[in-house]
């Protein structure tokens, strides 16, 4: 446990001086977006992976806490940043609605009504163009000249979710949250009340995900509906990133953020320039068979199945170690 | 009132195109258990497999149905055999790795027809797909018409197929209790291949027959996904008459809500219908009917 610590704190000593040490508004930037799905990953993980209940929906936090963020704005008058203030309590509040609703539907039938509320939220957005602006979506002046600010925001508002998440897995709530996700009826014949644990932890979840929502808002100042209601950009980007870091656990979704958003920005720019230009437009490709082949060979993720790796790593040197013996 | 009739003729004939896609992946949900969410993307590729036919080898499209039908039986068949049967026996901490694998397949399929036909939307029309046949004031539109009447063949010959042969009595037997069909001699990890071959081959012909009323883009494959699953949570789960009764009500209700409402909120139409039967008819239209 000391051991873990110790690396903690070195992780959050690195991410302190990280700033100062790279003077690139650019990886600033790529760093940005990571803590910001580290974020949302981190939410999703804790209504999927602790306590089993799949959301394809995670957009609609999302959104709704980048609209907020917006209307506070736009419609409001007042800064952008009261957003991120009452963007989690709104999108909790959403939340738990949508928990009254589709939490009487359970795994696979509970991921399709998020999926198809998430559609009505994107719908809602684009045609309510009086409130929202529909599809022109809101465009606001950014505070900082400097992404610095941002930087520190962004890796206070992760850290946050990340200790939230460890504490509420820490107490009883946890071992509810995984008593439900093991055996849901077990669990109620035990006397934890399914729903109330489950509306717990999605409240939790739609929360953070509202304040990365109004946060991204502030810091990207432009959205539309396509962009943060969007089902393939932030609800199954956030699933990705948590099967790929590692379900269940409270690192994977934090390593599988860094992974996802430094592979799509490598993409994106072409392996910064060197690779041709149509490798921009494959990252979507790569991510779909990174999908199969995780799913595939490393059902728990790179965090959960991290003895796996490492074993197959100490194979390959050893059988590498063995073939030198031999040529020697 | 002509309106209206018009609105309702249009939407059953669209309907049974959908029957068609939500027969298909209730096939699959039956018995697999799983919700196939790279069902629209199936159904895409066989559209650009018939847009290929048509646009270079100039294949009516109708006649393109016996190129895409076995070609995406063997696509859905080999993605059963390779991607979703070894899940089976993977230990995972979600039951739903088999939903998110159908997720990054469908990510896939998108995104190679976008490499190969860039994201422009593309149309096939031959010159028949103008001609409406009129009964009074109400119009019917040709190729609709021919889609209509190939979904219902089709669908029949599906119903004779799962009553009547014994790899159909299989499939039923294997949806209805896996273990059982095991015991009693049915080779279930083969039918499950057959299964998703099968519901793959009839969503490739539903894409067939959309095409020319329709228009062909990468990311279409996302939408029909949403429409299919409304289709069959609407239709109750696994039941395929449920399924054909499903396809025509969403058919119905989209083209009355673009009428009545509006056309932005078509695809709303189907998504509130989906939450409707969640919450005051858990089970859908299986449970009024009992079938």
């Amino acid at each position: 446990m000391k051991a873990i610590r110790w690396q903690i704190a070195l992780i959050v000593a690195a991410s302190l001086i990280f700033p100062w040490v790279v003077r690139s508004e650019y990886y600033l930037h790529v760093i940005i977006l990571a803590y910001i799905w580290v974020i949302i990953g981190s939410s999703w993980n804790l209504l999927a992976g602790f306590t089993g209940q799949v959301s394809f929906g995670h957009a609609i936090f999302f959104g709704i806490g980048a609209y907020t963020a917006g209307l506070c704005a736009t419609k409001l008058g007042v800064s952008a940043w009261w957003g991120v203030i009452f963007g989690g309590p709104m999108a909790s509040l959403i939340g738990f609605i949508i928990g009254w609703i589709c939490f009487r539907l359970r795994g696979p039938y509970f991921a399709l009504a998020t999926i198809a509320v998430g559609e009505i939220f994107r719908l809602i957005a684009v045609v309510w163009r009086s409130f929202t602006g529909g599809m022109e979506g809101i465009l606001l002046m950014q505070t900082f000249r400097s992404k610095l600010p941002y930087y520190y925001l962004a890796l206070f508002l992760s850290l946050t979710c990340i200790l939230a998440i460890h504490l509420a897995m820490r107490s009883k709530w946890g071992y509810y949250f995984v008593a439900i996700r093991e055996d849901q009826d077990a669990a109620e014949s035990m006397g934890v009340s399914a729903f109330r644990y489950k509306s717990l932890s999605l409240i939790i979840s739609s929360f953070f995900t509202g304040v990365a929502g109004a946060f991204y808002m502030n810091y990207m100042a432009f959205i539309d509906p396509e962009v943060v209601f969007s089902l393939h950009h932030i609800s199954i980007m956030a699933i990705l990133v948590g099967i790929i870091g590692g379900v269940g656990t409270l690192w994977g979704p934090p390593l599988g953020a860094f992974i996802m958003v430094l592979l799509q920005e490598t993409f994106r720019s072409s392996f910064f320039g060197l690779a041709p230009r149509w490798v921009s437009e494959v990252h979507v490709l790569v991510f779909g068979l990174l999908v199969i082949f995780v799913i595939l060979y490393m059902a728990n993720g790179v965090v959960g199945d991290w003895d796996k790796i490492r074993r197959l790593w100490s194979r390959k040197a050893e059988s590498v170690a063995a073939t030198a013996g031999k040529g020697s | 009132m002509s309106v209206f009739v018009q609105t309702v003729v249009a939407g059953t004939l669209m309907g049974g195109i959908y029957a068609l896609i939500g027969i298909g992946m209730t096939l699959i949900m039956g018995v697999m258990k799983i919700i196939n969410l790279a069902h629209g993307q199936l159904m895409m590729v066989a559209m650009y497999i018939t847009y290929v036919l048509y646009e270079y080898l100039h294949v009516d499209p109708y006649l393109a149905l016996v190129v895409t039908m076995p070609a995406l039986f063997v696509l859905g068949a080999l993605i059963q055999r390779y991607l979703l049967n070894p899940l089976i026996k993977v230990e995972a901490i979600l039951p739903e790795n088999q939903v998110l694998m159908t997720v990054g397949i469908g990510m896939v399929l998108t995104e190679i027809a976008r490499m190969i036909f860039h994201s422009d939307y593309k149309s096939v029309r031959p010159a028949y797909t103008s001609i409406s046949l009129y009964a009074g004031p109400i119009a019917f539109n040709l190729p609709m018409c021919i889609a209509f009447g190939i979904a219902v063949l089709l669908t029949i010959g599906l119903f004779i197929f799962l009553l009547k042969t014994d790899t159909g009595k299989s499939v039923r037997a294997t949806a209805q209790n896996k273990e059982a069909a095991l015991l009693l001699g049915v080779n279930a990890d083969r039918i499950m291949v057959f299964t998703y071959g099968l519901g793959a081959a009839l969503v490739a012909a539903a894409g067939t027959l959309l095409l020319p009323i329709y228009y062909l883009f990468p990311d279409l494959g996302g939408a029909f996904t949403l429409k299919a699953f409304v289709i069959t949570i609407l239709g109750g789960l696994g039941s395929t008459v449920g399924a054909i009764v499903g396809g025509v009500v969403l058919g119905v209700s989209e083209s009355l809500g673009a009428t009545y409402v509006s056309m932005g909120l078509k695809d709303a139409v189907g998504m509130v219908i989906f939450l409707l039967v969640l919450i005051f008819l858990p089970g859908g239209l299986k449970r009024l009917t009992k079938i």
